[in-house]
């Protein structure tokens, strides 16, 4: 048989696997910027802060100005306390809406749901932070942690909404047939069967969520303030990782500096512990996917 | 339930004698043959899917504790009559049904009826085995009875057994209840998923395409247990594969552009169809 006339040319061959490699190399170096960010971060707070991790920075207050030593305690558990706040506001609200668009909601309002929660998404977190305070701080008179874990709250709910939504919707219909076809009444098939079966992929959301407001220093600007003391009221300021790093970091002592990167080195120790508990949990979910 | 569990034990060599056997009521009993209990009585039943008429004028009755086989080409409106027969189809949204639909004599489509009743009344079978993946084998089988309220451990462990045992797959799993349902092959999953169906004790049983994801080892199986089941429930199925109809059930109901096009007794139907549609599908002319 006689080779299709509209084969390439020997020389137009040689030229696409020239263009294959370039293209290929110019890839592999984008992949190479987009790295580079994330060892250069993890390299420089190696660098400048491991060396003022010790134990006291874990069990330790902050020192007055120009003593040396001290910790973050109050800031660290400053941190988990507002995370844990957060999380009981975000979560139940934000899987209970995600439950609504997934199981329930109409299209029309679905459509404007999903538009609400996308916009929320995007709003800047210093814009929550003027909320709040608006909200809580000006009526009743003070910085507290509520007001705090409040906005962090409200930052997770349309976070933790739209990922549930999207696991939900990833479960089969055809579990959903076969649980009503048993003649189970739907919230229970909604509870007991499609939440259950998506429940990792939840829970991934979650943990993105929460690691994501983890870090957030604006919205606490003017809702949890920051304190250099244990927090004994919730009705008080608090302190928080980001908070005393930016306060330490504008700070003109070389002390706090060091301090301030250690704050950082923890900050990214803890966020990148739940990404690596997300990655986990993702990993074995795939196994028992249908 | 011990002793209903002992054919299918026996595979499929049994397969000739349980074609005759079917065969032989069908040929007896007509479908106008007097004291026939009536379990679905159909009459001018349309669905619509949107604007798109998917069932028109459906009159059918189908009869308690037979085997009702529905046969057509694909997209006829098989799956979604057989969906109709529990409200299944409610799920799709934007459809809506004209005519009546009755279950001895109960209208399933009135308004104070519910559709959870309606399921526990009619419970189906799917075409892909979809046990549930986080729960065990026991679990899902019971799942059902559980969720319906059901807490009695002894009453549970009992109807775990005898479904099972009804399913034909006891012996199969007996040893290792708590292993994820997810964990037997296709066509044990397809069994437990019969199981699951029959835990809640419904009256009637559908079957869609059951057996077509399954090799024929898997699909003798599942056909001798629909034999069994005969004695006890009303089974509606429906299949792709005629020789399957025309191998375990009484009735068979030929369904051709949303319309049923002819309804009668098995044999009579592959042998003698009245209607040359069904006579070109059953002769495998089109379809």
């Amino acid at each position: 048989m006689n080779p299709s006339p509209f084969l390439p040319s020997a020389a137009r061959q040689r030229w696409r696997r020239t263009k294959s490699r370039a293209v290929t190399v110019l890839l592999c170096g984008c992949a190479v910027v987009v790295m580079a960010p994330l060892f250069l971060v993890i390299y420089y707070l190696l660098v400048e802060g491991a060396s003022a991790i010790d134990w006291h920075f874990f069990t330790q207050l902050p020192k007055p100005t120009g003593e040396a030593g001290g910790g973050m305690a109050n800031a660290i558990v400053g941190s988990l306390t507002l995370l844990a706040m957060a999380a009981v506001i975000g979560v139940p609200l934000g899987i209970l809406g995600g439950i609504y668009l997934a199981e329930y909601g109409g299209q029309r309002s679905n459509e404007w749901l999903r538009f609400a929660a996308d916009v929320l998404n995007g709003v800047p977190s210093i814009v929550w932070g003027m909320v709040v305070y608006l909200m809580l701080v000006v009526p009743f008179k003070t910085f507290s942690a509520y007001a705090g874990g409040v906005a962090l709250g409200l930052m997770m709910i349309p976070l933790v909404m739209r990922t549930t939504e999207e696991v939900l919707i990833l479960v089969p219909q055809s579990y959903r047939e076969a649980a009503l076809a048993l003649g189970i009444a739907r919230w229970k098939v909604i509870v007991v069967i499609v939440l259950k079966t998506a429940l990792k992929g939840i829970v991934t959301g979650v943990l993105i969520a929460l690691a994501r407001v983890a870090g957030e220093t604006a919205p606490l600007l003017f809702t949890a303030l920051g304190n250099n003391f244990w927090n004994h009221n919730l009705k008080e300021p608090i302190a928080a990782l980001p908070l005393q790093i930016f306060a330490y970091a504008i700070s003109p002592y070389d002390d706090w500096h060091r301090q301030a990167w250690a704050g950082a080195l923890v900050l990214l120790g803890l966020i990148l512990a739940i990404n690596l508990s997300v990655r986990f949990l993702s990993r074995e979910r795939n196994p028992a996917k249908p | 339930m011990t002793t209903l569990s002992q054919p299918a034990s026996s595979a499929a060599p049994v397969q000739v004698p349980r074609t005759a056997s079917s065969a032989v009521p069908a040929a007896t009993a007509g479908p106008s043959a007097a004291a026939e209990v009536i379990a679905f009585d159909i009459s001018q039943f349309c669905l619509w899917y949107g604007a798109r008429q998917a069932l028109h004028d459906v009159t059918i009755r189908i009869p308690a504790k037979k085997v009702t086989a529905i046969i057509g080409p694909s997209g006829c409106g098989k799956s979604t009559f057989l969906r109709a027969l529990n409200r299944l189809h409610e799920l799709t949204p934007g459809t809506r049904i004209t005519g009546s639909l009755r279950l001895y004599g109960e209208d399933l489509y009135a308004k104070e009826v519910e559709p959870v009743v309606v399921r526990r009344r009619v419970g189906m079978v799917f075409q892909k085995s979809n046990p549930f993946p986080t729960l065990s084998i026991a679990e899902n089988v019971l799942v059902g009875l559980r969720l319906n309220g059901v807490s009695d451990r002894a009453l549970l462990q009992q109807r775990l057994e005898e479904c099972l045992r009804m399913a034909a797959l006891w012996d199969e799993v007996k040893d290792h209840l708590n292993r994820p349902g997810l964990s037997l092959s296709g066509g044990q999953q397809q069994r437990l998923c019969i199981a699951r169906s029959l835990a809640v004790q419904p009256e009637v049983l559908l079957m869609d395409e059951p057996c077509s994801a399954l090799d024929p080892l898997a699909t003798a199986k599942i056909e001798e247990l629909i034999q069994t089941l005969r004695a006890n429930y009303t089974v509606v199925i429906v299949t792709h594969n005629m020789q399957q109809a025309a191998r375990c059930s009484d009735r068979t109901a030929f369904f051709y552009l949303g319309k049923l096009v002819e309804y009668g007794d098995t044999r009579t139907l592959f042998m003698n169809p009245a209607n040359p549609q069904t006579e070109a599908y059953v002769s495998g002319r089109f379809g």
